[in-house]
């Protein structure tokens, strides 16, 4: 038994910032963004907050699959910009389509956290515990973006994008791993809230370490050598070669990090599929809004081998191999 | 030797030809390469020879990133 993706969504809002409306608030060109990440422009929140993207995501889910909101067991959201720290983006979800009968929850693993929501349906459904699931990865980065600081303002962007994954008895995943290396945590953050109340003195108001920090080389290297080793355990394991591989739908961070990876890994470039140069790095939404595309293009048929491989902050990791 | 292996690792991520490295080749203004080229390349640096390279700013020339080596490998 194995778990598969049976539909895919994605919504992301309307508002479009091309690289040419950030130089003019940054000291920035288009051409420089371009050479060194691959991105043009990114949807950024005219003030929908993320529930509001995971909710639009989760209802076309639920048409696209053909599946009641009742018949719901199970609904995880990965994201680092919740609306609240409670309640769960999972529970507003919940609430908005009705899914009265499902269990739900967030998980955070940044970037790769689609891959880790997608793991943890997959144990759940694999166990026989429960037989779909909902599986979103949701961001309002730009709240959480420092807007003078060209060296990651031009980075990212907000979305959201999921599937639903159902019990399979043939095609699904094939093979899967999680990782994580939290002896780099400081190496990408974002979020801190220091400790303030109202017996320590501590200052309250936002904390300079509340926007994205990022050591970008370190981060470059984080991304590459994991990422690379990652999808050749996973390949090995299954006894895949590269060249059986339909797509790779990688996180869509930099274009150059993908560059490098296909490079190594001896995947050709046209195998990996990207929709950066649109979005920009929206975290745990990036691979299941490229994989969303994908699907929409008609790019994939059934039976297809997919790989879908992220990394991101804490450090974390996660490479799957689908049969479509 | 260290030289000649640093000189392909330039060469392949830079895509210029191997005749047009020289120890006084300056990586980023001669060979357009940018940050990111130079993230790669000491990468591969550091995987060839194991070592590590703290302050990638400070090799600028290949003749930095070859004393560099010569210094720190055993």
């Amino acid at each position: 038994m194995t778990t598969r993706i049976i539909a895919t969504g994605a919504y992301a809002p309307g508002q479009v910032i091309t690289n040419n409306d950030l130089a003019k608030i940054v000291d920035t060109s288009d051409e420089w963004i371009t050479q060194r990440t691959g991105i043009k422009e990114r949807h950024v929140s005219s003030g929908e907050n993320t529930s509001v993207l995971a909710v639009n995501t989760a209802k076309q889910l639920l048409e696209r699959a053909g599946v009641e909101a009742e018949s719901v067991d199970l609904i995880i959201v990965a994201s680092v910009t919740p609306d609240y720290g409670t309640p769960s983006l999972g529970c507003m979800i919940q609430k908005e389509i009705g899914a009265v009968n499902a269990v739900a929850f967030d998980i955070a693993a940044a970037c790769s956290g689609f891959m880790f929501a997608l793991s943890i349906a997959d144990k759940y459904i694999r166990t026989g515990v429960y037989n779909n699931a909902i599986v979103i990865g949701a961001e309002t980065l730009s709240k959480i973006v420092d807007w003078s600081d060209r060296s990651t303002c031009v980075l990212f962007g907000d979305g959201a994008g999921g599937a639903f994954v159902e019990k399979s008895e043939t095609d699904g995943i094939i093979k899967e791993e999680i990782g994580t290396k939290g002896e780099l945590y400081d190496i990408l953050t974002e979020g801190y809230t220091s400790c303030s109340n109202a017996f320590n003195g501590n200052e309250s108001g936002t904390d300079p370490l509340w926007y994205v920090n990022m050591n970008g080389r370190e981060v470059f290297k984080f991304a590459t050598k994991s990422v690379v080793k990652s999808v050749e355990r996973v390949l090995a394991s299954a006894g895949v070669s590269p060249d059986e591989i339909a797509y790779v739908v990688p996180h869509q961070a930099n274009v150059r990090i993908v560059e490098v990876i296909s490079n190594k890994l001896k995947i050709p470039y046209e195998k990996f599929y990207m929709n950066m140069d649109r979005y920009g790095n929206t975290s745990s939404a990036s691979i299941p809004m490229a994989l969303n595309e994908l699907n929409e293009k008609g790019l994939v048929k059934r039976g297809d081998k997919i790989l879908l491989t992220g990394f991101g902050g804490g450090m974390t990791w996660g490479t799957m191999l689908v049969s479509w | 030797m260290v030289f000649e292996k640093i000189r392909e690792i330039i060469a392949e991520q830079t895509g210029k030809d191997e005749s047009e490295i020289t120890l006084e080749t300056n990586v980023k203004e001669d060979l357009d390469a940018d940050s990111l080229d130079l993230f790669q390349i000491i990468n591969d640096i550091e995987d060839e020879f194991d070592i590590s390279v703290e302050d990638p700013e400070a090799i600028v020339t290949v003749k930095d990133a070859v004393d560099f080596v010569e210094s720190h490998k055993n």
